[in-house]
């Protein structure tokens, strides 16, 4: 079972791995607000994450870890 | 299992980079070569001035901030006072590398100097706000070329893979960008062999990482990345320009 | 051996095992001795690209905790001015030797003492200073290399010989017999974490400015230590004596010769030779100024040490100013002349 989690509040919001995700399962958060103001990325469907990381090959601010 | 996690040789500072800035990528790529290979302990690295001056702070290995453009130079004297045991690398934008630096580049390849330098080309200066840089493409717009970078008063852009790959002096020479997964990948295995060649005693290693800056170019972070593909690789080739010990001797190409 | 021989063998004998330079009359015998002996003694001697370059490498062994030197003249220190200003803002070790010429510009290639302005404010940017070392023989060539290295060490501080194309060409005997100071352990530098200590960083940038200011003061607080405790001059004849020379390096050993001429002609003539620049000897001045009726400072240039004079006199006695510059040297006889000047205005 593959699990991605965000150090949700070093999040800036830039969505790259939104766009990198082959599932298209992660977006920017709708309702949340971190602590430097910006809307979080987060996996909508973590059931359907395969645990390839591109998210994480993306990230511009290493705050994701991948597990499988 | 955990398959992905920041790297060890990074320290646990936030980066202070815009959203969506490629430097993150890079520095990450950097980190995770130098935990693979094991070298931590025995690395000291040379940030510049420009955006990533602060880069001192993100390293977890001994680090240096050397004067603008400097960093070469400063390389050179930390390599030369511990051959044997150190591995030095420089981390330079392409104000600091390819114009107020580029005296100190052109020598420290041209000398072969056993040093691993990773330049980060994004045609702009981001910390100053976005002027021109000396890579900056023709027509481009930045605050310092607001109609758009015009030849005949600043000339042309200075291509430094290409530019290095004329001297008989450096070993290897590789072009690459941040941009999509794939290209992460690729970027990661130059800046890898980009280390690997200084333990192996082979010289002068010079990656140039063609980067976004969102920020400054105006746009979102996805825009910038497909603005790499669009605008700067047409102008920057990927590739290897120069690798001697695999016999890429550089120079001119035959058309 | 010339002077410049000697600042390179001293230098190595001192532990210097890194030297970086580029060529620039009139100091280039150092490079050349460098380039022959660091090659046979597992030392770097490296002709650098440029000033620019060869002080930033500079920076690099510093910051790596080994001795390291460079040698340039005047036109180059200017070049190496902003690696100057780094080296004080990052606290390191370093030895540069200015071996003055004439300017400004690229003025001539005889000898100067028109750097003393840009040795002892600092020379490059922000609020700093150097150790600054005026030699005035061969034998002190030597010996104030050394100790340049020891306190460059000691403070975490750039020492500067200042010295001229005179002294730098001229031979004489030297003694090495020196009890050298090693280098202390600088667990500040950039070696390598070896994985077992957090890493070290050598840096000038402070973002914050109540830091910068902080760090600022705390350097300033070492340098009133400094004044006071490495402050050094040598006196002669000056006891008695009614007309004080202030001269250092090539000028203060013409004004010696000045000084035992007026004593032949029964003036009262002394000379005080600072042999650190900065800082500044000025309780010597000052002890001087009770008695001495008036002070000639003699330099090789427009008028340069003779502020620090007035400063550390606090104008309480006339000083005056006999000079030559361009490369030209000022004669015993020219200084004698300002003595009997001097006395016959009321200095006797």
């Amino acid at each position: 079972m593959a699990k991605v989690t965000f150090r949700e509040d070093e999040c800036k919001g830039c969505g790259l791995c939104v766009d990198a995700c082959p599932k298209g399962i992660l977006q920017l958060s709708k309702d949340k607000i971190n602590k430097k103001g910006h809307h979080p990325a987060e996996c909508a469907k973590p059931e359907e994450c395969i645990g390839c990381a591109s998210c994480a090959i993306m990230c511009p601010d290493c705050i994701i870890t991948v597990e499988r | 299992m955990i398959v992905f996690e920041k790297p060890k040789s990074l320290t646990d500072v936030p980066l202070h980079y815009c959203p969506g800035c490629t430097h993150g990528i890079v520095h990450r790529l950097v980190a995770e070569a130098i935990d693979e290979l094991g070298i931590e302990g025995k690395t000291v690295g040379i940030a510049p001035v420009g955006c990533s001056v602060m880069a001192y702070d993100y390293f977890s290995c001994d680090m240096i901030e050397a004067a603008h453009g400097r960093a070469p130079a400063v390389a050179t004297g930390v390599k030369r006072s511990d051959p044997d045991n150190l591995i030095v690398f420089t981390y330079q934008g392409d104000g600091d590398l390819a114009s107020i630096g580029t005296a100190e580049t052109v020598h420290a390849a041209a000398r072969n100097e056993n040093i691993t330098v990773i330049f980060i080309n994004n045609a702009i200066y981001g910390m100053t706000g976005g002027q021109m840089a000396p890579t900056s493409l023709p027509g481009q717009v930045t605050q310092t070329s607001p109609y758009g970078r015009d030849v005949k008063a600043c000339g042309y852009p200075v291509k430094i893979c290409e530019m290095l790959s004329e001297l008989e002096g450096p070993e290897y020479l590789e072009r690459v960008t941040v941009n999509n997964v794939a290209n992460v990948r690729k970027a990661k295995k130059a800046i890898k062999k980009a280390f690997q060649n200084q333990i192996d005693g082979k010289g002068f290693s010079l990656v140039e990482v063609i980067s976004s800056c969102p920020t400054n170019w105006g746009m979102t972070p996805k825009e910038a990345l497909k603005w790499i593909d669009d605008n700067m690789i047409p102008y920057y080739p990927l590739g290897v320009y120069k690798d001697r010990s695999a016999g890429i001797l550089g120079g001119k190409k035959e058309d | 051996m010339k002077g410049n021989e000697a600042i390179a063998e001293a230098a190595i004998q001192a532990g210097c095992r890194h030297y970086f330079g580029y060529p620039i009359t009139p100091q280039t015998e150092i490079a050349a001795y460098m380039a022959k002996r660091m090659p046979k003694i597992g030392g770097t001697f490296l002709q650098a690209e440029s000033e620019i370059a060869a002080i930033n490498m500079v920076y690099g062994v510093a910051s790596a905790g080994k001795r390291v030197m460079t040698s340039s003249s005047s036109p180059g220190i200017s070049l190496k001015s902003e690696g100057l200003s780094y080296l004080a803002g990052a606290d390191l070790p370093a030895l540069v030797v200015n071996a003055q010429r004439g300017g400004p510009g690229l003025g001539g290639i005889q000898p100067s003492q028109s750097d003393y302005f840009q040795a002892t404010r600092g020379g490059g940017h922000g609020d700093y200073h150097m150790i600054v070392l005026a030699p005035s023989s061969v034998q002190e060539m030597a010996q104030l290399t050394i100790k340049g290295f020891e306190l460059a060490d000691e403070y975490r501080m750039t020492s500067m010989i200042l010295a001229d194309g005179t002294i730098g060409q001229m031979m004489e005997p030297v003694s090495f017999d020196f009890d050298i100071k090693e280098a202390p352990a600088k667990p500040w530098a950039t070696t390598g974490t070896k994985m077992a200590r957090e890493h070290n960083v050598i840096n000038s940038l402070y973002l914050n400015p109540e830091l910068l200011e902080k760090t600022n003061i705390e350097r300033y607080k070492k340098y009133e230590i400094i004044a006071e405790k490495e402050a050094l001059a040598e006196e002669y004849l000056t006891e008695d004596a009614d007309i004080i020379i202030a001269a250092f390096g090539i000028a203060a050993r013409v004004s010696r010769n000045a000084v035992n001429e007026a004593r032949a002609n029964g003036i009262k003539a002394g000379l005080i030779r600072p042999i650190t620049l900065w800082p500044f000897p000025e309780k010597v001045f000052a002890k001087a100024a009770e008695h001495a009726k008036q002070i000639i400072s003699v330099e090789l240039s427009m008028g340069q040490m003779i502020e620090d004079v007035r400063l550390a006199t606090q104008c309480r006695i006339p000083v005056s100013l006999c000079y030559r510059v361009g490369g030209m040297i000022p004669t015993p006889d020219q200084v004698y002349q300002a003595i009997v000047e001097a006395s016959e205005k009321g200095g006797k």
